[in-house]
């Protein structure tokens, strides 16, 4: 996909969104109100423009449900620790400034962990660096430098759970490489990623300008 | 008991835990000794504090037209939570609202200390 033909068909998502929202917020589904929604989705794109998300070539229906009932699980549990924190009549917790290395490299995934990662209660991204992908994120609660590690390791499985879901296949590789480094399996090894990975080798870093580029 | 009333008990179970949610991150907004993490308690209990409390609209209303509307008031707040956390805890740490003797380790401090150290001394490496 590339060109005119592309970018409008990149869109067709988003604009079906927003015709859904706009419904949604109707509460009924009409002629009326789904020709004033799709009305409105080509006026608010066309007037606040935005570049539009590079959608995943990939989606897992079984790593997305893990993703989000693990998700919910830990939002609830951490929201009664961290409510058990600001009670707690030991006095005020320690908190770490954590740096995190992720592998990814897309837009979605990075934004759908620092998301992930920030609604869970206890950990707060502070700062981004879309260079070279890291997350540092304010962890409350780490009495000690283990507890650091297990925020790291944490932050690491959201991600590799996020991937396994709605990763694209570079993504797959590239946590599948860490994780290698790490002697860790792959997160996904099916057929159709192997064939992807035997078409789209990868590029050595001297051809790679301004990004880490692929572990060797 | 009909199922109503098991209805009922579900959805004021939802609210309680909601409340003491909310409650929880009131005081912890009170006692946490800094900015950066009274941000936890301002943004977080209240995720789930709010999804109780939606929970518990939505067992007592049971019809689709309110949970839709509810299932957007969860997305847009989960959407729109984490970016006002950041956008506020990136301000606190660069304007040093926290008390680094709370801090167990800092590994963002080295990265902004040389940023800016490059910042003064070459304005030329100015990151784009």
């Amino acid at each position: 996909m590339s060109g005119v033909k592309g970018s409008i068909w990149r869109q067709v998502p988003l604009l079906l969104w927003l015709v859904v929202l706009w419904t949604l917020l109707w509460d009924q589904v009409s002629v009326l109100s789904v020709v004033t929604g799709i009305l409105l989705a080509l006026l608010v794109t066309r007037v606040f423009y935005l570049p539009p998300v590079e959608l995943p070539d990939r989606v897992n229906p079984l790593g997305l449900v893990i993703f989000i009932a693990h998700f919910a699980f830990d939002l609830v549990r951490a929201s009664f620790q961290v409510a058990w924190l600001a009670v707690d009549p030991r006095g005020v917790p320690t908190s770490s400034i954590v740096a995190v290395q992720l592998s990814t490299k897309s837009d979605l995934s990075l934004t759908l962990t620092a998301l992930a990662v920030s609604l869970v209660p206890g950990s707060l991204v502070v700062e981004a660096d879309r260079q070279d992908d890291i997350l540092y994120l304010h962890v409350l609660g780490t009495e000690t430098p283990a507890d650091v590690e297990k925020a790291r390791a944490d932050v690491i499985a959201v991600e590799e759970r996020i991937v396994r879901a709605i990763g694209s296949r570079d993504d797959v590789r590239r946590v599948n490489l860490s994780r290698a480094e790490r002697s860790l399996g792959p997160i996904v090894s099916g057929r159709r990623q192997r064939a992807w990975e035997e078409r789209h080798p990868i590029i050595p870093v001297e051809q790679y300008p301004s990004e880490g580029g692929y572990p060797e | 008991m009909t199922v109503d009333t098991w209805f009922e008990v579900a959805s004021s179970a939802c609210l309680l835990i909601g409340a003491l949610l909310s409650l929880a991150a009131g005081i912890g907004l009170l006692r946490f000794p800094d900015a950066l993490s009274r941000m936890h308690a301002a943004t977080k209990p209240q995720i789930a504090g709010l999804a109780f409390i939606l929970l518990a609209v939505g067992l007592e209303a049971r019809n689709w037209a309110t949970i839709s509307t509810l299932i957007l008031v969860m997305l847009f707040q989960m959407l729109t939570a984490p970016v006002a956390a950041h956008m506020i805890g990136r301000a606190a740490y660069r304007t040093r609202h926290l008390r680094r003797e709370l801090l167990l380790t800092d590994e963002l401090a080295d990265v902004v200390d040389r940023a800016s150290h490059d910042l003064a001394t070459d304005p030329a490496t100015r990151p784009q």
